[in-house]
């Protein structure tokens, strides 16, 4: 068996006296992408920003490739990094650049590029995303959220890299529009042949997205298993999720 | 109430003090050693250097003038029944390059720039702007506290020499137009009175104030948390942060520098 692209293992990180992950596993394959599915504070985006090393874990192990990157020295840390590329929760564009020059930003910074080489290629990624090269030249403020996320998406694959984090790329969009962007990560994956972790809420979003599935539940991974298996995983909590029951072994805790 | 209670809360001020202190200072120098690692952000620096620098130059100006009309006024009926108008020039310009040139120009800046600088850093903290820039190969420190730091140690010492132009020019008004000097004997008067170190300890004050301004609105923006409230009071403790500090080291340099 050939080694996982992302191998996490007991990973562990708590907020004060708030344990948000409490021992998650799994292993991701190359080439696959992996939904990551779980209530409002579950820790989703704290596992990813764990794994790009944006949060320093309690315990565990994170391995890309099967070099431990939580162990391994800063160098070699920030090259694996440098082949991730994140698509934010809130799309966190840089509000004092203009449009291309936040999707060239990984590209400029790498010193790869000239200035008018770096948007060629921005212009170039502006239109795998739908956008015009026009759009470019506007600030971030000037753009709505459907396109704001895709200039945001448009910034996540710019460098190519090849491994892939979407947080929750469709939320807040009208349907068509996140059929669009789904659309558009699919393509992206599949083009680049990149290994990716999307979280979402939208079980559509999920299916489209998805090879894979995980759901998080009190810092844990309950259940993991093909996305296509997600609306009948005959596992109670799942099924309680992607069905939006409010009866269920899920108690929503809305005192805290 | 138990008596304890207070020595325990004095303990605990104490230990946070102490180890925001400690934060800070490392906060320092780290941003500070970004400056010699490259790569360099010199178009960062630039913009900073272009905002603090160019961008404060009314209010700067307009403080110093102020400041130099005041003290020539206060000067005339204070001194006057004492000795001759060479007083007058004497206090405006020591006052002015040691003293009021660096701290009142500080203060501006620090409620200017400082507070711009932590509302924008914070703003891209909450936001996530800052972990975008880690995942796109870039350093936070380096991109963006590093410039910052360098410019407001330039940029200062630039504005507090035309403060001290535009202070004793102040002066010069109100001694010639109010108190009947001649131009030619009250700037004549300030040259012989003022020595080089009077102007270079004020701009190596107007240096350390720079870098405090810069570093408490960076130190603020960078650690702040909760939105749009964080942002605020981030902004606000830069600001009330930057103050008294830049009149705490300016004791410390006046000691330094005059003290025997
Ligand atoms: N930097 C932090 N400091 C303190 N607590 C944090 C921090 N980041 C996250 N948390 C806490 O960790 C928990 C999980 O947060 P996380 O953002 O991972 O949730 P999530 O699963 O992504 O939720 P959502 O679907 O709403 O985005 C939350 O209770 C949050 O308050
Ligand atoms: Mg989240």
């Amino acid at each position: 068996m050939s080694t996982p692209k992302i191998r996490v293992r007991g990973l562990r990180k708590a907020f004060g006296d708030k344990q948000v992950l409490d021992g998650i596993d799994f292993d991701l394959m190359a080439g696959t992408s992996l939904v990551v599915i779980g209530g409002s504070g579950s820790g989703k985006s704290v596992l990813i920003k764990c794994i790009l090393g944006l949060i320093e874990p309690d315990a565990g192990s994170i391995h890309i490739d099967g070099h431990d990157i939580l162990r391994a020295p800063r160098d070699a840390r920030e090259a694996a990094r440098a082949r991730i590329g994140m698509l934010f929760q809130n799309g966190a564009l840089f509000d004092s650049l203009s449009v291309w020059e936040n999707v060239a930003f990984g590209l400029l910074a790498r010193h790869k590029a000239t200035r008018a080489d770096a948007r060629a290629r921005a212009d170039d990624v502006l239109g795998q995303v739908g956008l015009a090269p026009s759009v470019g030249d506007l600030s971030p403020a000037e753009l709505s959220g459907g396109m704001q996320k895709r200039v945001a998406l448009a910034r996540a694959i710019a460098a190519q890299p090849d491994i892939l984090f979407f947080d929750e790329p469709t939320t807040g969009l009208d349907p068509i529009m996140g059929a669009v962007i789904d659309g558009l990560i699919v393509d992206c994956v599949k083009r680049l042949g990149s290994t990716a972790i999307a979280i979402t809420h939208d079980m559509a979003s999920a299916r489209r997205i998805g090879d894979r599935a995980a759901m998080l539940f009190k810092g844990k991974v309950v259940w993991i298993g093909d996305a296509s298996a997600l609306m009948e995983s005959g596992n109670a909590m799942v099924d309680q999720f992607t069905h939006g029951r409010r009866e269920g072994p899920i108690q929503m805790e809305l005192r805290r | 109430m138990n008596p304890l209670n207070g020595v325990a809360a004095l303990g605990r001020g104490t230990i946070g003090a102490v180890r925001s202190t400690g934060t800070l200072t490392l906060f320092a120098l780290n941003g500070l050693s970004h400056l010699l690692r490259p790569p360099f952000y010199g178009r960062a620096f630039l913009r900073a250097l272009i905002d603090i620098g160019f961008f404060s130059l009314p209010v700067v100006a307009l403080t110093a003038v102020f400041t130099g009309m005041v003290l020539a006024l206060q000067s005339s009926t204070g001194l006057s029944r004492f000795s001759a108008g060479s007083a007058i020039a004497s206090l405006v310009v020591l006052s002015v390059t040691r003293e009021l040139g660096p701290v009142l120009a500080a203060l501006m800046v620090a409620g200017r720039v400082g507070a711009a600088m932590a509302a924008e850093i914070g703003t891209m903290r909450v936001t996530d702007q800052i972990d975008a820039l880690a995942t796109l190969s870039t350093n936070p420190m380096k991109f963006l506290v590093a410039p910052r730091l360098l410019a407001g140690l330039v940029a200062l010492p630039f504005l507090v020499l035309v403060a001290d132009v535009l202070g004793v020019l102040g002066g010069t008004i109100i001694a010639t137009v109010k108190l009947g000097f001649s131009v030619h004997t009250y700037l004549e008067n300030t040259i012989n009175f003022v020595q080089t170190g009077d102007v270079l300890s004020g701009l190596a004050k107007a240096a350390m104030f720079g870098f405090l301004i810069a570093l408490l609105g960076c130190y603020h923006g960078y650690r702040s948390k909760g939105g749009a409230q964080g942002v605020g009071a981030a902004t606000t403790a830069a600001v009330v942060s930057a103050s008294v500090l830049i009149l705490a080291f300016d004791y410390v340099l006046t000691e330094l520098f005059f003290g025997q």
